[in-house]
Formats: C-alpha cells, sequence, structure tokens
C-alpha cells in the first residue's frame, strides 16, 4: 500500500502535500471546534473560492489571491467583532456577498478566455485537484503548514485558556482579543493552504471532524489536539489510497468521507457517556492550570 | 443605450424568471426572518448546500432533480433536528461540529455523483449557481405549489416557534412543545430551500435567506413589521438584480447578492444613527410582550 502511494510523483507529491494540510487542519480544527468557529472556517473556505477567482480573472496565480482573501477575511472577522467572534448573522451576511463576487469572476474568467481548461478552473478550486500537485505547490504547503502548526502551538496554552473563559483569562492578563485574531489569520492560512489539495467546498470537513471525532474520545486539551492531527493525517493517508484503489471515486470524497466516518464511529461509540459535554471545560480548565 | 434594447416584459423567459424570484423572495424572506433570530444561519447555509448532491444524485439514479433536492434538505434537516442545541453560552456544544461534517461529506458527494455522471462537469456549475433564465411555467407552478404551502405551515407555527425562539425554557414550562416546533421549523427550512436552489443555485440560495431578513431585523423588533419587510426587500433586490442582469453582460446572482448586501449595510448604518441618538428599548421584552 505505502509503495504504490510512492510510486510515481504525482502520487508522492500528493501525499506529502496531503499529509502537511492534514496536520495543520486536524491541529487548527482542535480550537476552531472548541471555539465553535466551524461557521467562521466556513466563511474562510468560500472567501478561498472567490480569492482564487479573483486572482485567475485578473490575471494573476490563483495561490496570491487564495492566501491574500483568507488571510485578510479571517482578520478583518476577528477585528470586526467586538469579543474576537463574530457573530454568525454578520458572518453570513458578509459571505453570502463575498460568494455573489465569487460568481462575477467565474463569468468574466470562463468568459474571457476561451478553451476547456478555464471552464474547469472553477472546479478546481471548489473542488481540489490533490493529484494535480507541482512540486512548488507541494513545497507551499509544506512552509505555510510548518508555519502553521508552529505558531499554534506556541500560542496553545494561551489559547486555551482564552477560549474556555475568556473573562478570566483576560483578567489574568492573556491578551484575549490579540490572540483572537491571531487564531483565526492562522485559520486562514489553512484554508488558503487546503483549498490547494481538498477544495474550498470540502476543507470543512477536515477541519471539524477529526477535531470533534478527538474531542469525543479525550477531554484532555493536548492529547486530543495530537489526536486530532493523528486522526486527520490517518483519514488523509486512508483516503488517497482508497481513491487510488477504488477507480470511480475522486481523492476529495474519499478522504472527507473517511474523516466523517470516523466521526460517526467516535460519536457512536461514546455515544453512552452523554455527560461530557459539561466535563469537558472543566477538565480542560484543570489541564491549563494556573495562568503565569 | 438601452432605451434601443426590448424591455425585460417582452420575453417569456424574463417573466418567468421574475415569477419564480418573487415566489422564492417572499418564502425565503420569512422563513430566514426566523433563522436569523434563532442563531441558525450556519444550519440554513449548510441546508442550501445539501439541495446540490440531493439534485446530482437524483440525476445520477434518473430521478427528476427536484425530487432529490427535496429528499436531500429534509434529510440534512432532520438531522440537524436530533442534535441537542447547547443550553448555556459557556457549555461545549458538538452543533457546529456536526453540521460542518454533514455539509462537507454531502458536499463531497455530490462531487462525487457529478463525476460519477459520465465525467461531464457542465451542469457543476447549473448545479451550484442557478440557471435563473431558463426557467418553464411548469417549474414556478412547482415553487408555488411548495412555497403556499410553506408559508401557510410557518403561519401556523409562528407564534409557538416566536415564543420557542425567545426564551426556550419559559415556553416549555408554558406548555409549548419546544421540541417539536423547532424540528418543524428546520423541516420546513430545508424545503423552503429546497425549492429556491433550484432557481438560484445552490451557493446563492443563501443570500436570500440571510441577507434581506438580517437587515429587517436590523431595522424593526417586531416580528409581523420585520417579516413583511424582509419580504419587500427579498423581492425588491430580485428584481432589481434581474433586470440589472438583462442589460448587463454579468450573472444574476452577482447583483441579487450585491444589492441585498447594500440594503443590509444601509440598515445597518440607520440602526446605528438611531442608537446613538435614543438609547433603544430591550428588544426581546418588546418581542415577548407582543408574543405574549
Amino acid at each position: 500500500m505505502i509503495a504504490v502511494l510512492f510510486a510515481n510523483a504525482f502520487t508522492r507529491n500528493a501525499v506529502l502535500a496531503g499529509t502537511a494540510v492534514a496536520l495543520t487542519c486536524g491541529l487548527v480544527g482542535y480550537f476552531v471546534v472548541l471555539r465553535a468557529q466551524v461557521f467562521t472556517g466556513d466563511a474562510l473556505s468560500h472567501v478561498a473560492f472567490t480569492g482564487a477567482l479573483a486572482a485567475l480573472a485578473l490575471g494573476f496565480d490563483a495561490r496570491v489571491g487564495l492566501f491574500l482573501a483568507t488571510v485578510a477575511t479571517g482578520v478583518a472577522m476577528a477585528l470586526l467583532a467586538p469579543s474576537g467572534r463574530a457573530d454568525d448573522v454578520v458572518i453570513g451576511s458578509v459571505f453570502a456577498w463575498i460568494l455573489g463576487l465569487g460568481v462575477l469572476f467565474l463569468s468574466i474568467f470562463t468568459s474571457g478566455q476561451s478553451g476547456s481548461a478555464n471552464g474547469d478552473a472553477g472546479v478546481t478550486v471548489l473542488f481540489g485537484s490533490i493529484f494535480g500537485l507541482s512540486g512548488g505547490d507541494v513545497l507551499i504547503a509544506v512552509v505555510v503548514g510548518a508555519v502553521v502548526c508552529v505558531g499554534l502551538l506556541a500560542m496553545a496554552r494561551p489559547l486555551l485558556f482564552a477560549t474556555l473563559d475568556a473573562q478570566v483569562a483576560g483578567a489574568a492578563g492573556v491578551p484575549v482579543r490579540a490572540l483572537g485574531v491571531g487564531f483565526l489569520a492562522l485559520v486562514g492560512l489553512t484554508a488558503g493552504e487546503a483549498t490547494m489539495a481538498v477544495g474550498a467546498l470540502l476543507l470543512l470537513g477536515l477541519l471539524a471532524a477529526p477535531a470533534a471525532a478527538a474531542l469525543r474520545c479525550t477531554s484532555r486539551p493536548f492529547t486530543g489536539l495530537a489526536l486530532s492531527g493523528v486522526f486527520a493525517v490517518g483519514s488523509m493517508w486512508f483516503g488517497l489510497w482508497l481513491s487510488g484503489a477504488v477507480s470511480w471515486m475522486p481523492p476529495s470524497f474519499a478522504i472527507i468521507a473517511t474523516a466523517v466516518g470516523l466521526y460517526a464511529a467516535a460519536s457512536l461509540a461514546t455515544a453512552g457517556r452523554r455527560a461530557r459535554g459539561a466535563v469537558l471545560p472543566a477538565a480542560v480548565f484543570v489541564a491549563v492550570g494556573r495562568p503565569r | 443605450m438601452i432605451g434601443g434594447i426590448p424591455g425585460p416584459l417582452t420575453y417569456p423567459f424574463m417573466v418567468n424568471a421574475l415569477r419564480a424570484g418573487t415566489i422564492v423572495a417572499v418564502v425565503a424572506g420569512a422563513l430566514g426572518w426566523f433563522m436569523v433570530l434563532r442563531r441558525q444561519t450556519f444550519a440554513g447555509h449548510t441546508l442550501s448546500l445539501v439541495g446540490f448532491p440531493g439534485a446530482a444524485g437524483a440525476t445520477l439514479v434518473g430521478l427528476s432533480a427536484s425530487l432529490g433536492y427535496f429528499t436531500f434538505c429534509i434529510l440534512a434537516a432532520a438531522i440537524f433536528a436530533a442534535i441537542p442545541r447547547r443550553r448555556s453560552a459557556r457549555a461545549f456544544s458538538e452543533e457546529s461540529a456536526v453540521i460542518g461534517s454533514v455539509q462537507s461529506l454531502m458536499l463531497a458527494s455530490g462531487f462525487l455523483f457529478v463525476s460519477l455522471y459520465a465525467g461531464n462537469l457542465t451542469g457543476l456549475n447549473a448545479l451550484l449557481f442557478g440557471s435563473f433564465l431558463g426557467i418553464s411555467n411548469a417549474q414556478v407552478l412547482v415553487l408555488l405549489a411548495v412555497g403556499v404551502p410553506a408559508l401557510i405551515a410557518l403561519a401556523a407555527l409562528c407564534r409557538p416557534l416566536l415564543f420557542e425562539s425567545l426564551d426556550p425554557e419559559v415556553a416549555a414550562a408554558a406548555g409549548v412543545r419546544v421540541r417539536v416546533v423547532s424540528v418543524l421549523f428546520l423541516i420546513l427550512l430545508g424545503a423552503a430551500v429546497a425549492e429556491a436552489s433550484q432557481i438560484t443555485g445552490s451557493l446563492l440560495v443563501f443570500a436570500l435567506l440571510v441577507l434581506p431578513p438580517a437587515a429587517a431585523q436590523s431595522l424593526t423588533p417586531g416580528p409581523v413589521a420585520g417579516v413583511l419587510l424582509s419580504m419587500v426587500v427579498g423581492v425588491a433586490v430580485t428584481w432589481g438584480g434581474l433586470v440589472l442582469a438583462y442589460y448587463l453582460p454579468y450573472p444574476a446572482g452577482t447583483f441579487i447578492t450585491s444589492l441585498s448586501f447594500g440594503v443590509y449595510l444601509v440598515a445597518r448604518a440607520v440602526r446605528a444613527s438611531r442608537d446613538r441618538r435614543t438609547a433603544r428599548r430591550p428588544v426581546p421584552a418588546a418581542r415577548v410582550v407582543e408574543v405574549a
């Protein structure tokens, strides 16, 4: 199974970039789910679509538009909300409009240039093409992934504290608002990175499902964080192998289906322990310990 | 320049587009108002995307796309209704993680269905972004057949729904069957979204569902005035967008979302200036008085 994946350049690229993307999504996703900001991730993934198509329509590299749009929107959403967490209705309103702009850029791009490859550009951005990544794409995915993971681990402790009790954390001198802004910038980077591999519409599954499965399995925060990364990377590898083994299955579908299946299995396995929702914050709080 | 082109109403396709747009905008305006009030924008957005795999799957097995839209949307509404709603702001909630995972899996399935369908991706953009200008008389009748019962059902449900949305605990104590009410609302929302997404496409129905109601709620806290205003705004932006798209070479979806977003921004600005002039009455109390 492993030998098959490394047999040629495009599967090797897919495995390398996929691992970086999955690890980043798993780690960032853990905090996204814990902070109940999955909808923000959803919004950022749609912004990625508009950003990439805007860059294509204006003649730039799609990746420039991608990262610019997701990071700028992430920071803007954090800055506009007084507590560093934007209201659902505001998020929804803004990204409904941004999607409308995405449609505009799609129509400009597809009508401005002829050729079948351009007609599929929108599809590639929406659903990804992990087996079509170049060596340069892999390098970007690995570098961005490393930056995000290091950044996240550096701020993990205060972020956890600020997530669980913003008021107490603020009183203890934790810069809650700056952490919220920094975190959404990292989520933006992750969204841009993952769009290249699994597509703007599907990266939400990699953010939400492995993290939620990990939260089901353990209430210890750092164990959960590691587990979430393991689940995400596992889903990526298994999905890639599955899409290679089953010829009609697109890789994006195989990866997401594995991640969501894992979450469903974790939910069923822990369905008896229903009270954990109430237990979790307290347990995490103990693990964080006294702030310095 | 415009005078040289025959008016939009001389073409049957434009007349049908305006009729369909009106029905969709009225139904989305009414249901969206409650969706925004209940802060269920994420669920609404996911429901609006779920129609896409439904339609793609139905087309794949040779059934009508409408059947697929309705089946999948109502199915997803039933899944969301099964998630326990969050009891307090501090308790950890899996709600957003479940919605995100479902959304991602559904979109991935849609992509799978489309790629299985003879590998032909040209229909994908129509499914995602709609085809406002190719609506038949029969489709208008289907829209009416779903829209009118949905509005009647909402009218029958609106008092307990409003009560439950504002204060679930008090509503339960007063004998409102909160669980039944919220399940019925999600199913109604699913049906309305399925209806609308056939015309506006999965990606843009959300704009009609969130932007006009959000604008209306910024302007007035009253439920009757709010729902009516939301319908009026929805119809106005839909007509404006369609007429603009008739004269200009850009997609209707872009104009509709941009006009709605403009109205929303104006509404927010009006409320902000009103807030500065007078200390506002607490809104929930005012609403409860109206319900009681």
